[in-house]
């Protein structure tokens, strides 16, 4: 590996760089008028607006085809993303996502039928949903599967909706919720937007959640524990059937997150665990592509208490075959109502089912298999010159603190940005709360031997830069990005949330 | 007489007259890192001892500022809402947040003065 | 297998870099009583070849909107996805980059979303837009419970012409998060509900066009709203109409919340789409969702960050805005390319072709003897009331091959009043020879 100069590129006239083009908004490129869509127009008729026809101008600007696909090509260039390299976000679970899935998807009998058409005219549809839902149970052991919510956070909803529910059946008013303070902060806001008190339980020296306090804040006020398992540290929680045992003598619900399941998928069921009721990350464990943010699916599986509450639509499996209830009555009078319009995430139901056909239970065992070897090897690979909190190995993600960074000047911040330019995105930083300058690393198992290597090689050179007192490399990374570090608080400050043609929108530094 | 005490939630108190002034202490600025935004009070909001009294941002956490003492709103610092960086700038002095009008003397009691702050930063920094 | 880069000897050789004997020993931890010996009851890994035939066969079972005449509406709608859009957001670094956190290398996905957030202020009138919700439903709720934030109220009145789905999602989220609504009876037909508003309410929700197609004024009502401290949360399902109607911010709107699905996505069987959500800059903080804003790297160049974080989960935890963590991202590109093609000129154009649209199967409808209008104004969608219940006349239809529109009874299977409306829609895909079909096959049955 060669050394990268830090001195400054050549300028050129332009500001771009090779392959690296500077692109304007869509509104700097604007001629009235210009269309990129050929439409004809319609004969003259009688309108019907009502007078309320849209008078002056909206302000969009116009642009041929050809100018449209430059823009977002260019705009395409300067995004990282898992189709470019490793990707080692802990908890984030950056597979590759197959183009198998992308094909499937836009098959018109699964692209090109609504909602709303008679249900007799898309069993193909049914059946699809169904199946995936019976994949899900059987990989879970759970018997309910509510495939609704459209994300993570939304199925944390689902689920403690259908614990309230459930509570609620029973007469019974809990008012606490136990989370983790290793837990992601969707956690707590949920439990706190269902009206619940979040009351937070350490974690032991081990990195797993402490027992004994879990144990002691039990009470007959406690609706439910949240916990992540494997937890944010990448540790399995070994006591979690004794954890769940306590949480059920009490008369609470155990819920989980599932944004780990990518561990144990096909190794350990969680109704196997005590679970009652976990959301599964279809955009993560199941491959569907994270677009840049969205859209994902959060199917949360139930147990049988729970599962009447589940969110509107049901399938269920009826005399004449599949059927749709989509009223709060009959089978579905005690669900919870609807969280999401219309019946899901078909687009990522068929991507997931893709998936997971593809790899089967023999495959998906596979993948928790690999993901944990994949993230066990990065361990041994880095411990010698990273500090790890906790000692034993890990699960799919290993987590590393700033400990290796004392007296270096650099931060785990500055050490990321570094990685940037070393053509990598940067692991998670500062997340779980509990370890100092936190590093999450999840590798994923669609990352080869070699390209496990080389991530391992230049973390140590890094680390070892960082050590011999090359400050100066990290604090001003990255160098070599379309731009460098940004200004947040200057983004807050005065927010610019769009475009405006009054204001000075163009490149201007103050 | 000016009296200053300190909460353990980091904000500083200063009698000025029949006024208290509140704000965060410079240790709390520097945890938070640049200051971006301020919801200060009502004028004539009563707020209690320990309760949320204002809420300030920064670009990677946000904070409630808890009031010292219970009392009215007198005076909120508009200067630190249209320029958040004074909270950084000089949290003891133009970064101050409101002025109240105290009912209770008696709970500035149990508050810590300059010298057991400083001890308590030393525990809380290992 | 093909998604699984490790061989067998590259196991070996790590396990033995790791001093471990087998897989099965980094799974110790796993208490005995949960372990699974082998794989579960499912079928094995499959090839391309197969699992393509698997899911087409189910793909083959339904009946492709695009193959028959089609007239569904009701909040998802048949649009042409110009061809470009689609290669667009295929491009590997779209499809498989994540959150743009790292906003270093992100700026591809910050800039769209920035013009995204351009666009959708724009279109609805409003001074300001979020990066996207997960669909309209969901954004009509988080507009409630942001009405509810900025007045410190906490009881909302629903019209009742709200799309159903969208008003049963609100009573989900006031049941558990804990506020009131007051919805009002579902039937077609102009509202007083400026006399519903008092000093306890948050806001008033309305749609427009509404759930039976309608297209109204609601500045009257803005005014009424505001003079009690109240919002005015407006719906939109079919982002098309802004392209033809007044846009809610002209109306005095305080809050937009939308369905983008009509520009860039397909039908999708109802998902993923793309919520859309706008509202005035004095509430910007008290807004869900991402948000991107512009600023400048160390060297003075323009670029864009998530900005105004603070309010999310992942910092406030339990004092966060919404519990939302997600936006929907590709759905939101997929807008932003359709929008950027079609462009002033070209989204004009195009609602007035879905315009035309209505207007002629509306003209051809209100020949039929028994068939009546029910709209005074509407822009590509309307309502019919029939001599008989609609469900069975659609369905009647549907044998035929003929997708006549969506019968009010499926979301109000109780209510005998409400069972004879029908609600059409109608695009710029509707051809002649659809509509043709559609009077043929209503003549037929009524």
């Amino acid at each position: 590996m060669n050394d990268v100069s830090l001195t400054g590129p050549i300028a050129s006239v332009t500001g771009n760089r090779g392959l690296q083009i500077e692109e304007k908004l869509i509104f700097e490129q604007d001629s009235p008028g210009r269309c990129g869509v050929d439409l004809p127009e319609p004969a003259p008729f009688l309108s019907r607006l009502g007078g309320l026809a849209r008078q002056g101008v909206i302000g969009l600007p116009g642009l041929s085809e050809p100018q449209v696909v430059r823009h977002f090509t260019r705009l395409s260039q300067k995004n990282y993303a898992i189709d470019s390299g490793l990707y080692p976000l802990g908890s984030c679970t950056m597979k590759h996502n197959p183009r198998l899935n992308e094909k499937l998807a836009r098959q018109p009998g699964i692209a090109d039928i609504h909602p709303l058409q008679p249900v007799s005219t898309v069993p193909g549809a049914l059946e699809l949903m169904d199946t995936l839902a019976h994949w899900l149970k059987i990989l879970t052991g759970m018997p309910a599967i509510a495939l609704s919510p459209a994300a993570g956070a939304h199925g944390e909803l689902c689920g403690m909706m259908a614990i309230r529910a459930a509570l609620e059946l029973r007469g019974e008013r809990r008012s606490r919720v136990l989370v983790p303070e290793s837990a992601h902060g969707t956690n707590p806001a949920t439990a706190a937007a269902c009206g619940y008190m979040v009351d937070p339980i350490p974690a032991n020296d081990s990195g797993r959640v402490d027992r004994a306090a879990l144990e002691a804040k039990l009470g007959p006020d406690v609706a439910a524990l949240m916990l992540t398992n494997p937890n944010t540290c990448g540790l399995f929680e070994g006591e979690i059937i004794e954890i769940a045992a306590a949480v059920h003598a009490a008369g609470a619900f155990f819920y989980c997150d599932g944004a780990n399941f990518n561990a144990i998928v096909g190794r350990v069921r969680p109704a196997d665990l005590g679970i009652d009721c976990m959301h599964l990350n279809l955009h993560k464990t199941f491959s569907t592509p994270h677009g840049g943010g969205g859209p994902g699916c959060g199917a949360v599986a139930l147990a049988a208490s729970l599962g009447r509450h589940a969110p509107l639509p049901w399938i269920v499996h009826g005399p004449d075959g599949l059927e749709l209830l989509e009223q709060g009555t009959g089978a579905a009078e005690l669900s919870l109502g609807r969280l999401k319009g219309f019946h899901g995430q078909m687009g990522m139901f068929v991507r997931a089912l893709a998936y997971m056909m593809s790899h089967g239970s023999d495959g998906l065992r596979q993948v928790a298999d690999d993901a944990v070897l994949n993230a066990n090897y990065l361990r041994a690979g880095l411990e010698g010159e990273l500090s790890l909190p906790f000692g034993g190995h890990c699960m799919h993600e290993v987590l590393f603190d700033d400990g290796f960074l004392k007296d270096t000047g650099v931060t785990t911040l500055d050490f990321a940005k570094a990685l940037i330019d070393e053509g990598y995105h940067p692991m998670t930083m500062y997340f779980p709360l509990i370890v100092h300058g936190a590093m999450l690393i999840e590798p994923t198992e669609t990352e080869s031997k070699a390209s496990l290597d080389e991530f391992i090689a230049v973390v140590k050179r890094l680390a070892a830069a960082a050590r011999s007192g090359d400050v100066r490399r990290f604090r001003s990374a990255p160098v070599l990005t379309p731009r460098r570090r940004l200004d947040e608080t200057r983004a807050a400050r005065k927010p610019i949330l769009r475009w405006r043609a009054e204001l000075e929108c163009r490149e201007a530094a103050e | 007489m000016t009296l200053l005490r300190f909460t353990k939630d980091h904000e500083w108190i200063r009698l000025d007259g029949d006024l208290a002034v509140v704000g965060i202490t410079d240790y709390a600025q520097s945890q938070l890192g640049d200051v971006v935004y301020v919801e200060l009070p009502e004028i004539g909001r009563r707020v209690e001892k320990g309760k949320e009294a204002a809420v300030v941002e920064s670009v990677k956490a946000a904070s409630e500022v808890y009031a010292p003492v219970s009392g009215e709103v007198a005076e909120v610092n508009e200067a630190i809402t249209a320029d958040p960086a004074k909270v950084n700038a000089d949290p003891m002095g133009k970064g101050w947040f409101m002025k109240l009008r105290l009912t209770d003397l008696k709970e500035l009691d149990d508050l810590l003065d300059e010298a057991a702050y400083q001890r308590f930063l030393e525990q809380e920094q290992h | 297998m093909r998604y699984l880069p490790l061989t067998e000897r590259d196991r070996e050789e790590m396990l033995a870099a790791l001093g471990a004997p087998s897989i099965d020993a980094l799974f110790a931890e796993v208490p005995a009583a949960a372990r699974l010996d082998g794989p579960v009851g499912l079928p094995r890994a499959k090839g391309e070849i197969e699992v393509e035939r698997a899911i087409s066969a189910m793909a083959a079972r339904n009946v492709v909107a695009g193959s028959v005449p089609f007239f569904v509406g009701a909040g998802v709608y048949r649009h042409h996805i110009p061809a470009a859009v689609d290669h667009l957001i295929q491009r590997g670094e779209f499809l498989t980059s994540y959150t743009p956190y790292q906003p270093e290398i992100s700026q591809g996905t910050l800039q769209y979303l920035f013009e995204f957030q351009t666009q959708v202020a724009l279109l609805t009138g409003m001074e300001v837009a979020n990066a996207s919700l997960y669909d309209g439903a969901t954004a009509c709720a988080e507009a409630v419970m942001m009405a509810n934030r900025v007045t410190g109220r906490r009881k909302a009145v629903l019209s009742g012409c709200l799309h159903p789905h969208y008003r049963e999602v609100c009573e989900t989220y006031a049941r558990f998060l804990g506020f009131d609504l007051a919805t009002q009876d579902p039937a077609p037909g102009d509202e007083d509900l400026g006399r519903l508003v008092d000093r306890g309410t948050s806001c008033v929700v309305v749609q427009n066009p509404d759930f039976y197609g309608e297209a109204r004024d609601y500045s009257g009502l803005a005014r009424v709203c505001h003079g009690a401290g109240a919002l005015l949360v407006v719906v939109v399902t079919e982002i098309l109409s802004l392209g033809a109607i007044r846009p809610p911010g002209e109306m005095g709107a305080d809050i937009v919340a939308a369905e983008g699905q009509s520009l860039g996505n397909a039908l999708n069987f109802g998902g993923p789409h793309v919520g859309l959500f706008a509202a005035r800059d004095k509430f910007v903080r008290q807004m869900p969702g991402r948000l991107v804003g512009q600023t400048a790297d160390l060297d003075g160049r323009r670029g864009w960050v998530l900005t105004l974080s603070t309010r999310e989960q992942h910092i406030r935890r339990e004092k966060a805005t919404s519990n939302i963590c997600t936006n929907s991202g590709l759905c939101a590109l997929a807008f932003t390319i359709h929008l950027a093609l079609l462009g002033e000129a070209g989204l004009v154009r195009l609602a007035r072709l879905n315009h035309a649209a209505a207007v002629a199967v509306a003209e051809r409808l209100e020949r039929i003897p028994g068939v009546r209008l029910v709209n005074r104004a509407f822009f590509n969608e309307f309502t019919v009331r029939l001599p008989q219940p609609a469900a069975d006349v659609v369905e009647a239809l549907a044998q035929t091959r003929v997708l006549a529109g969506v019968p009010v009874s499926r979301f109000y299977p109780k209510r005998d009043g409400l069972a004879d409306l029908l609600v059409l829609a109608a695009t710029e895909m509707t051809t002649p020879e659809d509509i043709d079909r559609l009077e043929q096959g209503l003549r037929e049955v009524l």
